[in-house]
């Protein structure tokens, strides 16, 4: 299909086609990433500019060296010794990276909905790395790339998302990705840690909660662990540590309530022994590290479809932004 | 009574007192880039309000005799709408020691409120309400659980869990009605809650009500015309079907209110209460910001919407899908209100109404400093076109619809 959006902020409008033309493109860009050198031309000369107003350190790389790849030119703007820290407002950085001209920005940010303000405000196409507990549509592709490797057609297929769904912007993005495709999302974790929508019965179609993690994960086809944050006891949303360890924590007895080799992953960073026992993180079923390989190639697929130049070889040219729409 | 009256009646005009807004931000002193008492006295009038009582969150706050004296020479001279003071209920609005209440309403304050925060502290708000007794002078108190609202930027729903906003829940405010409605009903002090947002809440003050509390309320325009799908971008009016075609970028701050625009049901329940009158008054919460406030992260915007200008347009399009009567919402902005504070309409206050005037709300055409509603480019229906205060015209014809201006640009 014909590709025609300007900018990646959030997948829960796109298409199944649009989704699928990503993790195909993924599915090329792992090819390159096998070559002895690792770099293709068609983001030269194109300047990707990564803004990360919310310290991350994964994600800024694998958008960084995604960007390299692809041979485009890649400048910084990060929270800490930037004008950000100083107090610089949202509206004034735009201003500037409008001034800097970058063709892409990347952007991660702890206000939801932020990446929708920047959008409004530039020229250049915006890539949304994560902003609040809204989304994290690059999380959701490389998630449903990995998954769909896995297991093939994602059809049919139920995924368990475990954990703190309330402050995940992986799980609603995970959602997002997933249910277009055909897969069907079971979410579990504590009550407190659930929108209470969402467990009073007013939940997303192909999404259902299930707070007994055996049941949830009875017959599953995989498992999505969240990162738990250790302040969510001490705000009141938690009894103990140890306790959610005991009730939602990924431990290799309850894997195995899955179907036989149903994958098992998790966004990083892990909390091992919290969210995930050590020997399931690193176990045969574990897919983490791959979705860190999975998670370049799809930034790489993204930015070639919102920048990439034609190629002289006379490969399909993907859209630029100037005759794409939002 | 007057030939004029009767002319713009002949000429198909609803002609009623002028509208009592009990509930406006004027913003002076202290923040006049975001309003002036001479630009929101300017608006209401637009509005067709020819009396506004000003919200005492000023800086300084509104807690002196002297302050009060103060707004009510600079009302005066502002020559739009009358305006009347509201003095804080507690010193500097900050929750801990009562405000001199009787020297403030002896001085012109019409009613008490620390609107923006409530009076969390129980024992404090008994000891206003016993005061409210002897003042004779309500009570207008903004009802919310600080400690169940925390960081929360819209209603807690369907529609926060998706867009990952923290959410206000509805019981944030119900829970302090039900306090609130206690406290009244012991202390036998007069206590009005302003803008009421759930549905559980209108049922608590209709039950108190039926008890013979002393207790008013009153719902806001946005309240009566909005629901949450607002933040998410949509801009249907609840009454409306909707419609990809009226669909805005979502996250936009200037939907974002406090207390925040709530689901379908909550929004009937609103009008139900117009309608069977445990709602006494519409006010508009009028809460102009200076565009740096808004245009930021949603998170960090500030809470309120310019409501002053809109109020007529928004109310009107409930009334035509009959969801109350004409009569109960224009009661709800004259006599109503003038009940709550315990005042009596102008006889020569009054304003005729184009039901039928579509226009476009723009920033320009807001006389008000705040361009801050959710409704800026979208057309709405009904408009004040005159307005006459103690007999003298305020606000001539020029004012109807103004779809062909647009179409000269």
């Amino acid at each position: 299909m014909k590709w025609t959006r300007r900018h990646v902020l959030e997948t829960d409008d796109w298409s199944r086609d649009e989704i699928e033309t990503v993790l195909d493109q993924t599915h090329a860009m792992i090819e390159i990433l096998q070559r002895p050198i690792r770099r293709a031309p068609p983001l030269r000369g194109r300047t990707v500019i990564l803004f990360f107003a919310e310290a991350s350190t994964r994600t800024r790389v694998s958008f960084e060296l995604a960007a390299k790849a692809l041979s485009a030119d890649v400048t910084n703007i990060t929270a800490s010794g930037s004008s950000v820290e100083k107090g610089e407002s949202l509206y004034d950085t735009v201003r500037t990276l409008e001034a800097l001209g970058g063709d892409v920005v990347v952007m991660r940010h702890a206000s939801s909905g932020a990446p929708y303000f920047v959008a409004e405000r530039t020229h250049a196409a915006v890539i949304n790395a994560g902003d609040g507990w809204h989304a994290h549509p690059t999380q959701g592709l490389l998630d449903a790339y990995t998954l769909r490797d896995a297991l093939g057609d994602l059809d049919g297929k139920r995924v368990v998302i475990v954990g703190d769904v309330l402050h995940s912007r992986v799980a609603r993005s995970d959602i997002n990705t997933l249910i277009p495709l055909g897969a069907r999302v079971t979410l579990s974790g504590p009550p407190t840690l659930i929108p209470t929508a969402w467990r009073c019965g007013q939940l997303p179609p192909g999404v259902t909660y299930e707070s007994d993690l055996d049941r949830a994960l009875d017959g599953a086809d995989a498992v999505i662990a969240l990162r738990l944050q250790r302040e969510r006891q001490e705000s009141g949303l938690l009894p103990s540590l140890r306790e959610y360890s005991r009730v939602w924590g990924l431990a290799a007895e309850r894997v195995a309530r899955m179907r036989p080799g149903a994958p098992v992953m998790h966004p990083g960073p892990m909390n091992e022994g919290v969210e995930i026992d050590a020997a399931v993180a690193h176990g045969s079923r574990s897919l983490i590290e791959k979705q860190v390989t999975n998670g370049v190639a799809v930034r790489m697929a993204l930015l070639y479809l919102l920048a990439g130049a034609p190629t002289p070889s006379g490969a399909p040219a993907p859209a630029t932004s100037s005759e794409a729409s939002a | 009574m007057s030939l004029d009256r009767r002319a713009f009646e002949a000429k198909g005009y609803l002609v009623v007192p002028g509208f009592i807004d009990l509930h406006a931000h004027l913003r002076e002193p202290g923040f006049e880039d975001s309003e002036t008492i001479a630009t929101g006295a300017l608006a209401a009038l637009r509005g067709g309000f020819t009396t506004v009582c000003a919200m005492p969150n000023t800086e300084p706050a509104i807690d002196s005799p002297g302050l009060v004296a103060e707004l009510i020479a600079r009302g005066g001279a502002a020559g739009g709408a009358r305006v009347l003071p509201i003095a804080s209920i507690t010193r500097g609005r900050k929750g801990r020691e009562l405000s001199d209440l009787v020297e403030l309403a002896a001085a012109g304050a019409v009613a008490f409120s620390d609107d923006g925060s409530p009076v969390d502290d129980p024992r404090l708000f008994r000891s206003a309400l016993e005061y409210a007794r002897v003042t004779g002078r309500p009570l207008i108190e903004h009802a919310q659980d600080l400690a169940l609202s925390a960081k929360g930027v819209m209603h807690e729903g369907a529609v926060s869990a998706r867009l990952g906003l923290p959410g206000m829940p509805a019981a944030a405010e119900e829970t302090a009605v039900a306090r609130d409605i206690a406290l009244a009903k012991m202390t036998g002090g007069r206590l009005h809650l302003t803008h009421l947002s759930t549905a559980g809440s209108i049922e608590l003050v209709r039950r108190a009500k039926a008890e013979g509390a002393p207790i008013t309320c009153d719902v806001t325009p946005h309240h009566l015309a909005m629901t949450d799908d607002w933040v998410a971008g949509s801009r249907a009016f609840a009454w409306e079907v909707p419609d990809e075609a009226l669909q805005a970028v979502p996250y936009d701050s200037s939907t974002k209110v406090n207390p925040p625009l709530r689901g379908h049901a909550d929004v009937r329940a609103l009008w139900a209460g117009v309608a069977d009158g445990t709602v006494d008054a519409i006010a508009t919460d009028h809460a102009p910001h200076a565009s740096v406030k808004k245009d930021v992260e949603f998170d960090q915007a500030a809470f309120g919407i310019s409501g002053l200008e809109t109020a007529l347009a928004l109310v009107l399009g409930g009334v035509r899908v009959h969801w109350a009567p004409m009569g109960a919402v224009i009661d709800a902005l004259t006599i109503g209100p003038a009940r709550v504070l315990g005042i009596e309409l102008v006889e020569d206050d009054w304003i005729a109404i184009d039901r039928d005037a579509e226009w476009l709300v723009t920033a320009d055409e807001l006389l008000s400093k705040g361009k801050n509603t959710p409704v800026l480019g979208r057309t709405v229906i009904g408009r004040v076109v005159h307005v006459s205060m103690a007999g003298e015209p305020k606000l001539g014809g020029r004012r109807e619809g103004n779809a062909e201006a647009v179409g000269r640009r």
